[in-house]
């Protein structure tokens, strides 16, 4: 009884600990405080160095205009989409297409998305020379352009699945169907009806969502490496280069960035909440200025053509990473390749093998400890009466809001200086931090609204606790834990920055394969490598569905939910 | 046979505001009728019964049964029975495997086991459903496997949580008068908790009212 109830605490400190203790580690060196280097006392050195950087004003712009454009435009497109369709057949066929989008990693979205746009991408085949007149790709800077354009697309693209989910999740609770047909009646049309008399009360559940996704977005790194500009880049890559460099001077300037990185999202999370009061009076006007039409066809069929063009985005990337892994001769500008052959993957996959299975290892890892402990906490939850408040629902997002490039820097100089040789377990670890969010969030909701009078039942029948959780509680629930344990693992997968900074550059997975791949452009090694990467994803997702179904087959009362 | 089930100064408050306060005694074999408006603290009344009671709530006072104070026990050591108006059979067990949750560990051995439950089946006229998924029953099936799977654990007093209240009107009065006659026939002390004054009566015994 006594472990279970130390759960929640214990879970606390396995998620924010490393967080604090690399927020620590990050700041004392941007401090001057790193004896490794003689700094014993205070210094303003280390930003002194930051700002010597010349390309620190535009790495900061960066920074702040691509994570706002990507968290706006998700925003928006994803409003106007359920603003326009709940309800509807289309939204249900959309909410089909894009949940399994939420499993594909970062950056073979990324990958995907810049063989499509590329100069010699599909998009430019596909109109070339017939449309364009190119017999060769144009000289056009349309990935890794200076203004992050594409960048700011990639991250779109990944961002409105987990935002749509997470919108369609807290949408019950709204009332919509009742709210929208009373809008309705009043005379409202269907998009303003909705916004007037639903959004504001879904907002306010989806706002921790939608600040994880600004801080995501301003302080991505493999995306940023892939898509991103590079002269200068993102700030938070300009701190991992620097973290990279076998120069271990260049620590100092890379924690000063690590800190500036922090402030900038607190910032921009602060600029955030004034545009959402603001945003909040204008819309209490406009709701009562009692207008009813807002060119709601328009709105319908913009927020449907972006959602489709940023689902179809993703899918057609993947189709081209596939088509480049399997591609014999494809000169310029045919849309399709001259031949097919295995060569990519007969010469690309073994290499990769040593990195998919420590890949796995990693996940199933971080994975298992982060169900364990979820499950702990939500089943002492229940056996204690502990009812969590909307603070611990912030604590679970404080490690999705903290930007990982402010922190990791941290962990790994803390091991430096310790002398503490970061290998598998510290990674799996790092992973556990980001991967026990999204298990915990995956799997409370369908934990808390079982009927727990089967947990009477079965206790009227002479069964204790134990058996109440192993015998009824966990089987009834085996598909959304399943979910939970595939959503973590695929949370784990996509990981880059705490792979590569807490396990020293030493720990290869095939996230950290195929984004060092990124500089070097070819495209059969890193098609090779993203399908890996989302297939050992896929086959998560997988499992997870096939299971329950074989487990219950003869169960009809198990399918219902 | 049992002994009754008494509630000896029960009262229950839930943050220092005092919700409902009983005092009874239901002899074996007998039937009590606790009626109320919903909000009347029914539920509440079963849960302290049950030793289920959510934080917050307070206790005070006893709850016998057959001569032993349970008012501390676990749950799963009070050997008091419940039906809810749902069946709540187990939906990843089948028919036979709900029946054998309820079967207590003293009886032994597979084969000792599945002859028990197979006669259990065929006590309730469903003889041979052994591996039928619950979610395949019909209504009065699934009721009368949950009254099965509750007295096959052999509990020592039966808790009815307007157990009737969703059935249709034919199907009711069979299934009232199937649950009041195998609690009678077991000599089990019966609280009734309903808002319909025809369980009530069916019930043929006391009836207070709360709220």
């Amino acid at each position: 009884m006594r472990p279970l109830r130390a759960a929640p605490l214990l879970t606390l400190l396995v998620m924010l600990g490393p967080v604090a203790a690399g927020l620590l580690g990050t700041l004392a060196p941007a401090l001057g405080l790193f004896p490794a280097l003689g700094g014993t006392g205070p210094s303003p050195a280390p930003f002194a160095a930051l700002a010597a950087w010349p390309g620190l004003p535009g790495a900061v712009g960066l920074s702040v205009t691509t994570g706002l454009a990507a968290t706006v435009l998700s925003l928006v497109l994803v409003t106007l989409t359920v603003a326009g369709w709940q309800g509807t057949r289309v939204m249900a066929a959309l909410e089909r297409a894009l949940s399994p989008l939420l499993s594909v990693p970062h950056a073979a979205a990324a990958f995907g998305l810049a063989f499509l746009i590329a100069p010699s991408g599909w998009i430019a085949r596909g109109l070339s020379p017939w449309a364009t007149g190119w017999e060769r790709p144009p000289d056009l800077l349309i990935v890794q352009d200076p203004w992050g354009l594409a960048m700011v697309a990639g991250l779109v693209a990944k961002e409105v699945p987990f935002l749509l989910l997470m919108t369609l999740a807290a949408l019950p609770q709204a009332q919509p169907a009742r709210r929208l047909t009373i809008a309705r009646s009043l005379g409202y049309g269907r998009v303003t009806g909705w916004l007037k008399a639903v959004f504001p009360s879904v907002y306010a559940q989806v706002r921790l969502p939608v600040y994880a996704v600004l801080a995501y977005s301003m302080t991505v790194v493999d995306v940023a490496i892939i898509l991103g500009p590079a002269t200068p880049p993102p700030l938070s890559v300009q701190v991992v280069r620097w973290m990279a460099d076998p120069d271990l001077t260049l620590r100092l300037p890379a924690a000063a960035g690590a800190v500036l990185q922090l402030g900038l999202v607190l910032a921009a999370l602060g600029l955030w909440r004034l545009g959402e009061i603001g945003a909040g009076r204008l819309g209490r006007a406009w709701a009562e200025g009692g207008a009813r039409r807002h060119g709601d066809g328009v709105a319908r069929a913009l927020g449907l053509g972006l959602a489709a063009l940023s689902a179809g985005a993703v899918i057609a990337g993947l189709a081209g990473l596939g088509l480049w892994s399997v591609a014999g001769l494809w000169p310029f500008p045919d849309a399709l390749p001259a031949g097919m052959s295995l060569t990519g993957w007969a010469r690309h996959a073994p290499g990769l093998a040593a990195p998919a299975l420590d890949t796995v290892w990693i996940a199933g890892a971080a994975t298992a400890l982060a169900l364990a402990l979820a499950l702990a906490c939500l089943e002492a939850e229940h056996r204690f009466g502990l009812s969590p408040g909307a603070r611990s629902l912030w604590l679970l997002y404080l490690p999705l809001l903290v930007p990982q490039v402010a922190f990791l820097p941290g962990l790994q100089t803390f091991a430096l200086v310790a002398g503490v040789d970061a290998g598998m377990g510290a990674v799996i670890l790092g992973h556990l931090v980001f991967v026990l969010p999204y298990v915990f969030l995956s799997l409370a909701a369908p934990w808390r609204a079982w009927d727990a009078r089967h947990a009477t039942v079965a206790a009227a029948l002479g069964a204790g606790p134990g058996a109440v959780f192993w015998r009824v509680r966990l089987p009834m629930l085996l598909a959304p834990v399943l979910t939970a344990a595939a959503v973590g693992f695929a949370v784990s997968v996509g990981q880059y920055l705490p792979t590569l900074l807490i396990g020293g550059g030493r720990v290869q997975t095939l996230t950290t394969e195929a984004v060092a791949l990124a500089s070097g452009g070819d495209r059969r090694a890193i098609g090779v490598a993203a399908l890996m990467q989302t297939g050992v994803v896929v086959a998560g997702f997988a499992l997870a569905l096939t299971v329950p179904r074989l487990a219950w087959a003869n169960r009809r009362g198990m399918r219902a939910a | 046979m049992t002994g009754a089930l008494r509630l000896e100064g029960l009262a229950i408050s839930r943050l220092g505001v005092p919700l409902l306060a009983l005092e009874a005694e239901v002899a074996p074999g007998t039937v009590l009728s606790v009626m109320g408006p919903s909000g009347s603290g029914k539920s509440t009344l079963l849960a302290a019964i049950m030793g289920t009671l959510a934080p917050g709530f307070a206790l005070a006072g006893r709850v016998w049964l057959d001569g032993a104070d349970i008012t501390r026990l676990p749950p799963e050591a009070r050997r008091v029975g419940i039906l809810y108006q749902e069946e709540l059979l187990f939906p990843h067990l089948s028919v036979g495997g709900n029946l054998a949750f309820g079967l207590p560990r003293t009886v032994r051995g597979r084969a000792a086991r599945l002859a028990r439950v197979a006669a259990a089946l065929a006590e309730i006229g469903m003889a041979g459903f052994e591996g039928r998924d619950p979610a395949t029953l019909s209504g009065g099936q699934k009721a009368r496997v949950a009254l099965m799977r509750m007295l096959l654990a052999e509990p020592r007093a039966l808790l009815l949580d307007e157990p009737f209240s969703r059935l249709d009107a034919g199907l009711r009065a069979q299934v009232r008068e199937m649950v009041f006659e195998r609690a009678r026939a077991s000599g089990l002390p019966v609280l009734l908790v309903t808002h319909d004054p025809a369980d009530a009566a069916a019930a043929g015994g006391a009836v207070v009212e709360l709220g």
